[in-house]
């Protein structure tokens, strides 16, 4: 199974099915139902991050510096939680400026500028092709081990010839996917679709094949991760080589793989590819941000237990590097390493053709066009269409530098472990950190400082880094890595100006981005902004301030008819209808162009040649300047003025809606109340016509009947009197609740014993109350009770309890009881009959108006001559009371089983 | 000799309703609340019925109502008596089929003309 045809097979059956995923996801872009739509996509893409030298070199890693590793995930992890304040600008830049790459970013940022976008192509140009060679030194290595094991794989380039080595047929298969499925638009800014769905998928490879080799290792070569840890106790030279005093460079050592992988993570130009410029839509972030780490935790959750089993097991005696594949092997497994194989294989691929895809543009945009309209512009500009000579052009350098790459590894690969080549790579491109990250901050960074700072911290990476790799690998002399250049010891490369103690790459990072931050900051406090500059500075540093988005900043004058032939040109017609249709009906081709078509059209020449190259070509048919910083400024004041005033606008409005709210809430009481109005006034009216009633039919019997008998007569007047003297009281009560409503109840409040009140009151219903038969107890507890109060109405509040409870006790024997006590600090007084009662829901509605309480089945009052009440009395009782501060309600008759009243007033504080 | 029965819950009304209704040749008697007058009217039908809708438990409405829809009383005259002077009673009691409508305070001399003519019609 681990013949070479075998091998070779599944191998390229892989990369064949990786085009077919491309090709899917491309036609699905096409058809508008893109499957990078999706933050969980988008965060797979991000995993390129982790490639063959995760796969493979991890464990190797693991097996020499203990955990160390994890920290080179850990910055990423940081970033990514930050993604919400850095990441999130860096997407909204890229987006407003049609940012390509990584180089087109920072050059966007300096004014366009043309040389220093160059300077970081190249730098990226060098410092990643290494990293390339590393993927395709993986992939020839793992294959190398597949197929010899046991025997050693001792696999010497230089000494065979290059078609033998298998790599070189998979960068070639790389090279014609890249081109495919990379440089299918012109556009660069323009989203991959097809290449970021099959990133996604090796993504999910090579997660499948790492967890696969570690459960297996965990738990079939030894029994769980008790067994292993136990086993790995038992040999100290392990357990010490896998502790944490492992790392090198101690502290330092922690903390500047920290930085270094935090600062690669968001400037190599992969990253920046996936991370930004493939990035549809900047909410994907959110997801991304906690998604991303979770992968690299399961992606890491084996290293350390593969590490030791590697360590523990006679396979211990191969590479560390090779761990992940020979363990399997070792155990006579034959799926499980090819498995691992094609892990290791998409890890390889998946960075190639994204670092490829990133370089080409670069190499495209930033080097080769802006030499070439510079040097022979009007030559170029003279030939009809450019729009195919910019993929030619891409095309050729995709295949040059995966020809570099793999030349690369030929020659000088063999004597670097994959770990070393990794970190080498990851110092350069955190060259770009200073110029790209201060600059999204500080608008006073010039492009002097910029330029310079990179430069020098670039010369300090080769010095420190870059040549001590060459010379260990034997192509130079290694004297001056002991002895220093010259004889010179201070300039030793791995301790230079006596620093030492440090590992390698902090010690390198720490010179690097100190030359290079310090010269970024220095000069460009020295130096001047173009207007340009300027410009852009504003732009980058004011990304989030949403007053910038539909900007227009140019204010130069040219027709419609040159930027058509000019977009014509390198975009080609389609793209150049599309960019310039109108809304408003198509213009004459020597109508002025607005400045929204201007920054149109500079943008879409953005986007597949990069902002340098974009602004020449628009400045050279655009005759005046784009707007100047201070135009820029007015913009940005007048924006946030208009911001300040929606926001007053929103609070006034707010508070409009508010007090609109509150209106209708008052109109709604006032028409409750209006209609309780109408209510009374019916009851009251329905109140007085009732005794008018009796009043005027007798009063017309007595009129016509002038033969009545005597007796008759005067039962009738009676009843006349008696309704009358009814329609008094009640219009008296109704003028009593009118005025007590309306806080009109004139109360002449004053010291008086509530004893004497109740038994003047008492006197006052006595006769009344036997009349009717009632049998009326009097219970006083003390011998004074003083209150404040008005003694006419509360005297009118007791009789009215009184002649209640007499009206509504038993019509057997009836009993009325009244009892007055202390309770606290107030007088209590109850009346209680042996009525009916009153049930609990009825207990508060006996205090509206008019409310009657029912009396079913009983006698009318008709037979003990008992008058109906109004149904007004206990409203005013209750209001007088509380008037006085008391309180009036209903309550269980504690002795008589009735209903029961009680009346309570505070204590009148003693004079 | 026609009968009348007088349904109110005030007992100075009845009393002169009574006393009315004597007068004018008609035998009277009286109830005090919906569930006596229709127990009245089951015990012995009388020929007319002065009704007041705002009664204790069953109002006059309901009274009305429930004759109405026994075929037995279903051309009883029956004149509603009301303190609500509102033209909205006066046309629900019309619907639910009163043959007429009294506001309290109401003229004796009309009323009494109201209830013999309608005695006329319905002999």
């Amino acid at each position: 199974m681990r013949t070479d045809p075998v091998v070779l097979t599944v191998a390229f059956g892989y990369l064949a099915l990786l085009f077919v995923i491309a090709a899917w996801g491309d036609r699905r872009a096409e058809q508008g139902r893109s499957v990078i739509g999706s933050p969980t996509v988008y965060a797979l893409s991000i995993a390129v991050y982790c490639t063959a030298w995760t796969f493979y070199g991890s464990v190797g890693r693991a097996a020499e510096f203990g955990p160390s590793f994890l920290l080179i995930y850990l910055g990423p992890t940081l970033a990514m939680l930050m993604a919400p304040l850095l990441i999130r600008k860096m997407v909204r830049i890229a987006s407003t400026q049609r940012i390509t790459s990584i180089a087109d970013f920072i050059s966007a940022r300096y004014g366009k500028s043309s040389s220093l976008g160059a300077l970081v192509a190249l730098i990226a140009l060098i410092g990643v092709t290494p990293y390339i060679a590393l993927q395709l030194k993986a992939i020839t290595l793992s294959h190398a081990v597949l197929v010899n094991y046991p025997e050693a794989a001792e696999f010497r380039l230089v000494e065979e010839s290059f078609w033998v080595d298998k790599s070189f047929w998979v960068a070639l298969v790389l090279a014609v996917f890249i081109i495919l499925f990379g440089t299918r638009h012109l556009d660069a800014s323009e989203r991959h679709e097809g290449m970021v769905a099959a990133i996604a998928f090796e993504s999910l490879v090579k997660l499948v094949a790492f967890l696969t080799v570690g459960i297996f290792v965990v738990f079939v070569l030894f029994n769980g991760p008790f067994d292993l840890f136990r086993q790995v106790a038992d040999s100290p030279h392990i357990s010490g080589a896998l502790g944490l005093e492992a790392v090198p460079g101690g502290a330092i050592g922690w903390a500047g793989t920290l930085v270094l992988a935090f600062l690669a993570f968001l400037t190599l130009p992969r990253q920046f590819q996936v991370l930004v410029v493939e990035n549809v839509d900047e909410r994907h972030l959110a997801r991304a941000s906690w998604l991303f780490p979770l992968y690299l935790v399961a992606i890491n959750l084996f290293v350390i237990p593969i590490a030791m089993a590697g360590l523990l097991l006679p396979a211990g005696n191969s590479d560390p590097d090779s761990f992940v594949l020979t363990l399997p092997l070792s155990a006579g497994i034959e799926g499980i390493p090819l498995l691992v194989f094609i892990g290791g294989l998409s890890a390889a691929t998946g960075m190639v053709i994204v670092e490829t895809i990133a370089l080409s543009t670069m190499v495209s945009n930033q080097l080769i066009m802006p030499l070439l309209l510079r040097s022979k512009r009007l030559h170029l500009s003279s030939q009809g269409e450019l729009a195919g000579w910019l993929l030619g052009i891409r095309r050729v350098a995709i295949v040059l530098i995966l020809l570099l790459g793999y030349l690369y590894h030929a020659l000088i690969g063999d004597s670097y472990s994959l770990v070393t080549i990794g970190l080498v790579s990851f110092v350069g491109t955190a060259q770009f950190a200073p110029a790209m990250l201060i600059g999204m901050y500080w608008r006073g960074a010039t492009r002097s400082g910029a330029s310079l700072g990179l430069l020098a911290g670039f010369i300090t990476w080769i010095y420190t880094l870059l040549l001590p790799g060459f010379a260990q690998s034997g192509w130079l002399d290694a004297t001056f890595l002991v002895q220093g250049p010259f004889g010179l010891e201070w300039l030793r490369p791995y301790a230079l100006f006596g620093l030492e103690g440090f590992d390698i790459y902090s010690h390198a990072l720490l010179w690097s981005l100190l030359v290079n931050i310090g010269l970024l900051v220095g000069i460009s406090l020295f130096t001047r902004q173009s207007p340009v500059e300027q410009t852009q500075a504003a732009l980058f540093t004011e990304a989030m301030n949403p007053g910038l988005q539909h900007t227009s900043l140019w204010r130069g004058q040219t027709t419609r008819g040159e930027l058509k032939s000019l977009l014509n040109r390198y975009l080609g017609a389609s793209a150049t209808a599309r960019i310039l249709a109108d809304p408003q009906g198509t213009q004459a081709d020597d109508a002025p162009a607005p400045p929204t078509l201007i920054a149109r059209a500079e943008q879409a020449l953005s986007g597949a040649l990069g902002s340098a190259s974009a602004r020449v070509l628009i400045n050279s048919v655009v005759r005046g300047e784009a707007l100047d910083l201070e135009s820029i400024l007015s913009i940005l004041d007048t924006t946030s003025q208009t911001l300040e005033y929606n926001r007053r606008l929103e609070q006034k409005s707010n508070e409009l809606a508010k007090i609109g709210e509150e209106l209708r809430a008052a109109n709604e009481r006032l028409r409750e109340l209006d209609r309780l109005k109408d209510e009374f006034v019916a009851m009251v009216s329905h109140e007085l016509r009732t005794p008018l009633t009796s009043i005027r039919a007798f009063a017309e019997i007595l009129r016509d009947g002038k033969d009545l008998p005597e007796e008759k007569r005067i039962h009738f007047l009676e009843v006349v009197v008696l309704e009358s003297q009814r329609l008094s009281r009640l219009i008296e009560e109704i003028l009593d609740l009118a005025r007590l409503e309306s806080g009109r109840l004139t109360l002449t409040p004053q010291r008086l014993d509530l004893v004497a009140l109740v038994r003047h009151s008492v006197d006052a219903v006595h006769r009344l109350q036997e009349d009717r038969g009632v049998e009326l107890k009097v219970d006083l507890e003390l011998d004074q009770a003083p209150v404040i109060g008005d003694s006419d109405r509360l005297e009118q509040v007791i009789i009215n309890l009184l002649d209640n409870a007499g009206k509504f006790a038993a019509d057997e024997n009836p009993r009325v009881r009244l009892h007055l006590s202390r309770h606290q600090q107030n007088f209590r007084l109850s009346v209680e009959d042996n009525g009916p009662g009153i049930v609990q829901e009825e207990r508060e509605r006996v205090f509206e108006k008019f409310h009657q309480i029912k009396r079913y089945g009983g006698a009318s009052g008709k037979a003990r001559g008992r008058p109906r009440g109004s149904g007004l009395g206990l409203p005013i009782s209750r209001g007088i009371v509380t008037h006085l501060g008391g309180r009036l309600w209903v309550d269980d008759a504690p002795t008589l089983n009735g209903a029961c009243l009680i009346m309570e007033l505070p204590e009148a504080p003693t004079a | 000799m026609a009968k009348v029965l007088v349904v109110d819950d005030e007992p100075n009304i009845v009393l002169s309703l009574e006393f009315l209704m004597q007068q004018a040749g008609f035998e009277v008697a009286t109830a005090e609340d919906g569930e006596g007058a229709l127990a009245e009217v089951e015990q012995s039908p009388p020929d007319l019925i002065l009704l007041d809708i705002s009664l204790p438990g069953l109002s006059g409405f309901d009274v009305l109502e429930q004759l109405r829809h026994d075929p037995r009383h279903a051309r009883l005259p029956i004149i509603m008596l009301t303190a609500h002077g509102r033209e909205v009673e006066r046309e629900k009691g019309l619907a639910l089929g009163a043959d007429d409508y009294v506001t309290k305070p109401f003229s004796t001399q009309a009323l009494v003309e109201k209830v013999k003519a309608l005695l006329a019609e319905d002999a």
